[in-house]
């Protein structure tokens, strides 16, 4: 949950945002992220159809991932911040698996009015393999 | 080999009603216990006009208004053979229960690419989302990849 207001003047470029660490996946989550999402592939739900595929079992929606990722991005600057948010999957997820977001603010800037931050992302599963990457650009009050 | 000639083919537009029960539900899934997403007393004391949409809660429009239905009839894709290779979106107003959105899809790019598992087609979807006051709100862009 979102912390104390983070303002454009306590963030440096090269600085980092707080490490988010989820709950381990489990299939139930997949089940219910499917109802949620509406995305009822198969593959997120069905074991036969992972193993037909070659996973071996039901893997995690991508989005799911995403979602983890935003929520380590909404803790760190609250949900009025971000103006954008995107990642690229890298890794699939699996039940039990525990993801870590880690961030680093990779320019600082003001453009149009607004004090703006990009952040370059990356989330990792317990083996330290990338699940996603990604990148943000946030728009923070100033305390002036 | 990927179809250059769908780049530019745009759908018809489709429309989503926001909830307050669906964004609870997608809260819940996400695991994220952010009480903006379920007290609409916190979220206003927070300067909102109603409950909270986490970032990439438009995924369930995109799912309602077909976005799937678009990738598996039109473009004839393979659902075990397909991978959500990439999402981004750009906020541009908040959305908020209640709001009813627009959203227009456009294949943006469509292309191949050779990597480790061989080559895959690439194909790029850009659906912008107007709200119900006919004001920009969001684009979703979405790259799906297909395996051979």
């Amino acid at each position: 949950m979102a912390g104390k207001q983070v303002f454009f003047e306590d963030v440096n470029e090269g600085g980092s945002m707080p490490e988010f660490v989820s709950e381990p996946l489990t299939e139930t989550q997949f089940v219910m992220y499917a109802g949620a999402s509406g995305d009822f592939n198969p593959l997120h739900t069905v074991h036969s159809f992972g193993e037909m595929v070659g996973y071996g079992g039901v893997i995690g929606h991508g989005m799911l991932s995403m979602a983890v990722v935003g929520r380590g991005l909404t803790d760190w600057l609250g949900n009025k911040a971000l103006k954008k948010f995107g990642v690229s999957f890298r890794t699939v997820t699996k039940a039990k698996d525990v993801i870590t977001v880690k961030g680093v603010v990779a320019k600082k800037y003001t453009e149009g009015g607004n004090n703006c931050i990009d952040i370059n992302l990356v989330a990792e599963n317990q083996r330290g393999e990338t699940v996603v990457t990604g990148n943000a650009t946030a728009a923070l009050p100033s305390k002036s | 080999m990927v179809d250059k000639s769908i780049i530019g083919r745009e759908y018809p537009e489709f429309t989503f009603e926001v909830e307050k029960g669906k964004i609870k539900e997608f809260a819940r899934a996400i695991g994220d216990k952010n009480p903006l997403y379920y007290d609409e007393k916190a979220a206003k004391e927070a300067g909102f006009e109603g409950l909270v949409l986490p970032p990439s809660f438009p995924t369930v429009f995109a799912m309602a208004g077909g976005l799937m239905e678009v990738m598996l009839g039109d473009l004839k894709l393979d659902l075990s053979k397909i991978l959500h290779g990439g999402q981004q979106y750009e906020y541009f107003k908040p959305i908020k229960p209640g709001d009813t959105v627009t959203g227009k899809v456009r294949i943006a790019n469509a292309f191949e690419k050779a990597g480790k598992a061989g080559t895959m087609d690439f194909i790029v979807m850009e659906t912008t989302y107007t709200n119900q006051n006919g004001e920009r709100v969001l684009v979703d862009t979405s790259t799906m990849i297909q395996r051979r």
